[in-house]
This record gives structure tokens, sequence and C-alpha cells, in this order.
């Protein structure tokens, strides 16, 4: 069996974020670089499947050369094998150049089933694995909170609002992971040293036999700017029960907290 | 790590390579993640934090001191993390690592190793390293326990003190003298004669267990014997290990320290409104501490270099154990002031680095009696013992 589990580096969520100058893009020069937290849970649920079904995990991202250190952690983490798409033209792909990049090394590695985040926490666009599965016409279940797999048939649950679908998917297919589907583990140190040491391919969208120019990105960003902060402070009046009430209230259906 | 870019002007985080950095970005999570939302509490309770030890498990930190699997410099970095998170369990590693591991790595026969080594790497049993006594620290060579042939191997008897994971030790190295030779032995704990008892009331280290070891006439085979620790200088090569580590721990404890004090005086207002950051006596102390810390860490860079090369020489060791765990201490008061009274309030974590550093600065050889093998390097004389 053949697991392909697509990740994708993304700045940590805790980092401070700034503006560029030109005021189009984000200042990456300071941003801490992870693996998307989600794709962690992909990355975990291959090795676990692999654990009980064997197979061979491999794992592919698209980027720079520096996406190569979130390779390196998910072969430490239990992955066999590493595809960077990487060189030119790479940068300016868009979401629908992102997918058919990607399905293209799905598609030469004749994967059984890809696993990949539900979403990369960079700008949440949230689309590439169910494209990818449109552009190979396979199914495709997302934000799946538990996987178990019986012959060529992956049994699935969704949480949905209020309740749960537990989805019957044939292979191939592609799943986005939820967080409680696992819980990731560290990676071992001693196989940090030896990850590298597994095979780590790069290819280009030129091998790939796809043009960059008819795939770039034809939407471009106009302005970025920062949320403007405004205090939220809320001073509740009346007596106590008034204002415990109406705290509650706040709490339940603005906050969503309760 | 650019979240450090700050306080790294040196950019010595650049040098690493991609696996370094992969081990750094890992150790910190699970630091992050798993240590310090709980570690003060332990410190406040004086209880150890069950709960960290399965990410230590996950991370296989002991697995790769059994096969050696990280080189001198990154194995630091890993001990630089960890204390970056708390001495205590940077202790947990030095002591079940380099003291007791590393005791029956570099003295154990082939049996001693392929019966303990697995079990400490994963964890499944605990170690500890009992040489000091209630009267003999500084001055192991007075030491009063003994061990005398039996017809089935040896009886030992004495008491061990300030012992770390004593109480839950299922293996102990203890040191004894042999028709006055110092020699080690692998006592299990559970042996008739056996007992410890938790030291309590500590002001430092109180996330970590200390241990009185009270050994009554305890009777082990012969096979407990580790035969290649014939003197006390085994032990002090032990030690040696250990204190590989302190010297990188102490590293990640004043980072942590200087990091948490630039992010709380950027925040707090005194004077015109203004941060306390932006004051000059201030901007001075936190210059004069990141110069320090830069030195610290270069120390110990050299000194996993050395070791790369070969055995450490004593005083190198001394030198970089003396000198970064009195600079982690200086390190630490000073932030523990800048912070005002939040600075012994335990929602901060530097009143708790400063109190743990106390211990970091006495056990493992005291400063003085590194200075004095310093001293005895450089002149020649040897002043003590
Ligand atoms: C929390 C904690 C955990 C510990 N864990 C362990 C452990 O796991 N295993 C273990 O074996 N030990 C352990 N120790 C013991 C530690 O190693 C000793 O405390 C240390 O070696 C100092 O010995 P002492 O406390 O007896 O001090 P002393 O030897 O009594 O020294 C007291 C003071 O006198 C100074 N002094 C002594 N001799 C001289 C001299 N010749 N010239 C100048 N100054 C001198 C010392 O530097 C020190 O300042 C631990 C200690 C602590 C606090």
């Amino acid at each position: 069996m053949k697991i392909v589990v697509l990740i994708k580096r993304v700045p940590d969520t805790a980092s401070v974020f700034q503006i560029n100058d030109a005021q189009d893009g984000i200042d990456t020069s300071r941003l801490k670089f992870v693996m998307g937290p989600y794709d962690e849970h992909a990355v975990q649920e291959a090795v676990n499947l692999k654990v009980a079904k064997d197979g061979e995990i491999v794992v592919v991202t698209l980027g720079g050369p520096d996406a190569k250190d979130k390779l390196l952690t998910a072969l430490a983490m239990g992955a066999d094998r590493a595809v960077l798409i990487t060189g030119d033209g790479v940068d300016s792909l868009g979401h629908r150049g992102i997918a058919e990049a990607l399905a293209a090394i799905v598609r030469e590695e004749s994967a059984d089933i890809v696993f990949a985040g539900k979403q990369a926490v960079d700008d949440d666009g949230s689309q590439i694995p169910e494209r990818i599965a449109e552009i190979l016409g396979w199914s495709h279940a997302s934000v799946i909170t538990r996987f178990s797999l019986d012959g060529a048939t992956a049994t699935v649950d969704r949480e949905i609002e209020g309740g749960q679908l537990t989805l019957e998917v044939p292979l191939p297919a592609i799943f986005t992971t939820e967080k409680g589907i696992n819980k990731p583990a560290y990676p071992k140190l001693p196989n940090i040293m030896k990850a590298k040491k597994k095979p780590m391919d790069e290819t280009s969208l030129e091998s790939l036999r796809l043009s960059a120019t008819d795939l770039c990105n034809k939407v471009s960003i106009g302005q970025m700017s920062l949320p403007r902060q405004e205090r939220l402070t809320r001073i509740l009046e009346g007596d106590n029960n008034t204002q415990v009430a109406e705290l509650v209230r706040i709490l339940k259906e603005d906050e969503k907290a309760l | 790590m650019p979240s450090d870019i700050m306080t790294d002007l040196f950019r010595l985080d650049e040098d690493w390579t991609v696996e370094q950095r992969e081990v750094i970005a890992q150790v910190r999570r699970y630091v992050d993640d798993a240590v310090l939302p709980c570690i003060g509490a332990h410190h406040n309770d004086e209880t150890f934090p069950e709960e960290i030890i399965a990410g230590l498990r996950e991370l296989s930190i002991f697995e790769s001191i059994a096969d050696q699997s990280l080189a001198p410099t990154t194995y630091g970095l890993v001990n630089r993390e960890l204390e970056r998170g708390s001495s205590t369990l940077r202790s947990i590693v030095s002591v079940q690592g380099a003291l007791v591991m590393g005791a029956i790595q570099q003295f154990g026969s082939d049996e001693q190793r392929s019966e303990w080594l697995p079990r400490l790497g994963r964890l499944e049993a605990w170690g500890c390293f009992a040489l000091t006594e209630p009267n003999f620290g500084s001055n192991p060579a007075g030491m009063e326990t003994r061990a005398e042939v039996t017809p089935g191997g040896y009886r030992i008897s004495g008491a061990k003190s300030w012992i770390t994971n004593g109480v839950r030790a299922d293996l102990a190295v203890v040191w004894a003298k042999l028709d006055d030779t110092v020699r080690g032995f692998l006592v299990e704990t559970d042996r008739p004669g056996f007992s410890a008892s938790a030291i309590k009331g500590k002001w430092s280290f109180r996330s970590s267990e200390t241990a009185q070891l009270f050994l009554d006439d305890v009777e082990v085979p012969a096979s407990a014997l580790l035969p290649g620790a014939t003197s006390l200088s085994s032990a002090l090569k032990c030690l040696a290990g250990a204190r590989y580590t302190i010297a990188w721990g102490a590293v990640g404890a004043a980072r942590a320290c200087l990091e948490e004090t630039i992010a709380y005086l950027k925040e707090r207002p005194q004077f015109n409104n203004q941060p306390l950051a932006s004051h000059q006596l201030i901007q001075y102390k936190l210059a004069w501490m990141a110069t320090e810390i830069v030195g610290m860490e270069l120390i110990a860079r050299r000194l996993g270099e050395l070791r790369a090369q070969g055995p450490l020489d004593p005083a190198q060791i001394a030198l970089a154990k003396m000198n970064n765990c009195r600079k982690a201490l200086e390190v630490a008061r000073t932030c523990r002031e800048l912070l005002g009274a939040n600075g012994i309030h335990n929602e901060y974590h530097i009143g708790r680095r400063m109190l743990d550093l106390e211990t970091v600065l006495t056990y493992e050889g005291t400063e003085h009696i590194h200075a004095l093998t310093i001293g005895a390097a450089l002149t020649g004389i040897k002043a003590f013992g």
C-alpha cells in the first residue's frame, strides 16, 4: 500500500505578524516556520496506518528549499521518502496550479491513500486536497476525526454541527485530518539523525510536464493590512442578577464560549 | 530560530545543521507544550512532574544516549533546551543518562550493559547515582560506605545523601570502599536492607526528588560489581559526563531568564509612561547579560568540539561548569531584580529558575572545587584532596 502525505511549511501562528514595506504580503524574515499543525495529524495517521497495515509513506510538499526542513520532520516522524516540488514557477502558482502539481506526484506514485491536513494555517484556502480529488477523479472525505481501513474501503468519521457522519470511502481516496484524529508523537531524537539518510527527491514543474505560465496565479494581492485593533471592552449595567444574565448571554451567544 | 533574533545577537543559532535545528525545535516544543505549563506548580507543591515523563520517552532521549546517536554538541543542545524548561528536568536526563547509564556504558560488563541499558533507555527502569554521603560531599574520597566480600558476592553498608531520583530508582549505582579502594556497584533497590527516604523542605530543586539512602548490610551477587570502575576516578569520569550536560543546560536557563525579562520590561511602563526597557540603567544590565550568555554558549560549544575530539581534560570541564553555572545564576538574579516584586512571584518562571540554579552551582562539584581543579592545572600545585 502506498500512502502519500501532503504537508506545508507555514508560519507558527504564535508568531507576531508584520506587513512588508510594499504592503502586499507578510514580512517573513522574523517568522518561525513549522509544519502545518493539521498536517502533523496527517503524517501521524499515515504512520499509524503503516504500523497496522504496512506500506510505504511518501511525504510531499511544494515550495522553496526551506521546505526541506519540514520534510525532514515528517521523515523523522516515520515517513519513508520525501518529494519536494521546487524550482522555477513554483512561487507564482495559484491554488489550481498547486493542486495540479501535487496531483501529478500522487499519480506518479500510484498512491492508494492520500492524507493531508484539513487546512494550512497560513492563507486558509482549504481547497488543495479537494481540488486534487477532483483532478484525479477520486473520492474524498474532509475534516475526518477517525480513520480505519478494511480491504479497499476506509471508514471515517466526520464531525458535523451537532452530530457525526460515518462515511465509507472506496480507495483510492483523499482524506483531510482534523485535530482529534490522533496525537502526533514527538519524533524520536535518534530518528531525526537517521532522517537525512532517507531519500529526498526534488522535482520541478517542468519535469512534471506542467506549464508554470498556464498555472500561475491570476489573482494578485492588492493590499494587505493588519486588522484594526478595536477595544472590545463592554461594561455591564444593572443589578448583579441582570449583569450575570447578560454575561452568560454574551458568553453563549456572542462569544460562543459556553 | 527567529523568535530569538532579538537575543541571539551573535547569530549563534544560525550555525546548526538541519538535524540540529530539528532537534532544538522538537525539544523546545516539548518544553513549551508539556513542561512550562506545569513545572511551576510542581515547584510550589514539591512534587515530581510525572506528566512530563511521557514526552521524554517519546523523544527517546535516553535511547539516543544508549545508542550514542547524538554527537556531543547535539546532545549539548538537547540539554540547553531542556533546561530552558527547568534545571530539574535537565537533571533527570543528566542523572539517568550521564551518571547511571554512563557508569554502566563505561565500566559495566557486557551482561550488565545488556541487562540495564535498554530498560534504562526506555525509562522502564529508573536509576540513581549514589556518591555523596552525609559526612562527605566535596571530598568523596573520605566516604564511609563499605563493601566486603562474602561467599556469594558483596555486602554493602553505609548511608548516602542528596541522591537525585533515589526514591523512585529501581537501580542504584552505589560507590563504596572495598579494601580502601572506591568501587562501583549496581544495587537493585528492592534488596533487603536497602531503604530510601525523601528529603523534603528544599528551597531549590523542589520539582526534583532528592533522597537519603540507607544500606544496612545489603547483600549483592558478585555480578553487581562494575568491573571497569576500579577507583574513585571512575566515579569522577561519570561526573564529567554530567557536568558537560550542566555546562550546556545553564545556557538554556540563562537565555530563558533573559527572554522572559525583556518581554516583561517592554510591557511594563514606569516613569513618564515609558516601558522599563527604555531606561538606560536597565539596558545596561540587559547588554551585560546578553554578552555573558554569548560567552557561556561559546564555552559550551568549544567544550562540545573538544569532546568530539576525545576525552575531556578535567580542567576543561571544570572551567565550563564553573563559569556557566555562576553566570547563569548571576543572570537569573539580575533578571529577578529587574522584574521587581513580580520577580519573586510564581506567575513568572524566573524566581524558580534562580532558586534551582543554586543547586546547579553546588552539585556535581561546587564552584570552589572546580576552581581548585583549574588552579591545579594552571600552577601544577594541587590545593585540595
Ligand atoms: C538537589 C541536589 C541533588 C543532588 N544530587 C546528587 C546525586 O544524585 N548524587 C550524589 O552523589 N550527590 C548529589 N548531590 C550532592 C552534591 O553533589 C553535593 O552537595 C556537593 O558535591 C557538595 O557537597 P556538600 O553539600 O557536602 O558540601 P561541602 O563539601 O560540605 O561544601 C560546603 C562548602 O565548602 C566548600 N568547600 C569544600 N571543600 C573546600 C575546599 N577544599 N576549599 C574551598 N572550599 C571548599 C564548598 O565549595 C561549599 O561551598 C546533590 C545535591 C543537591 C543539592
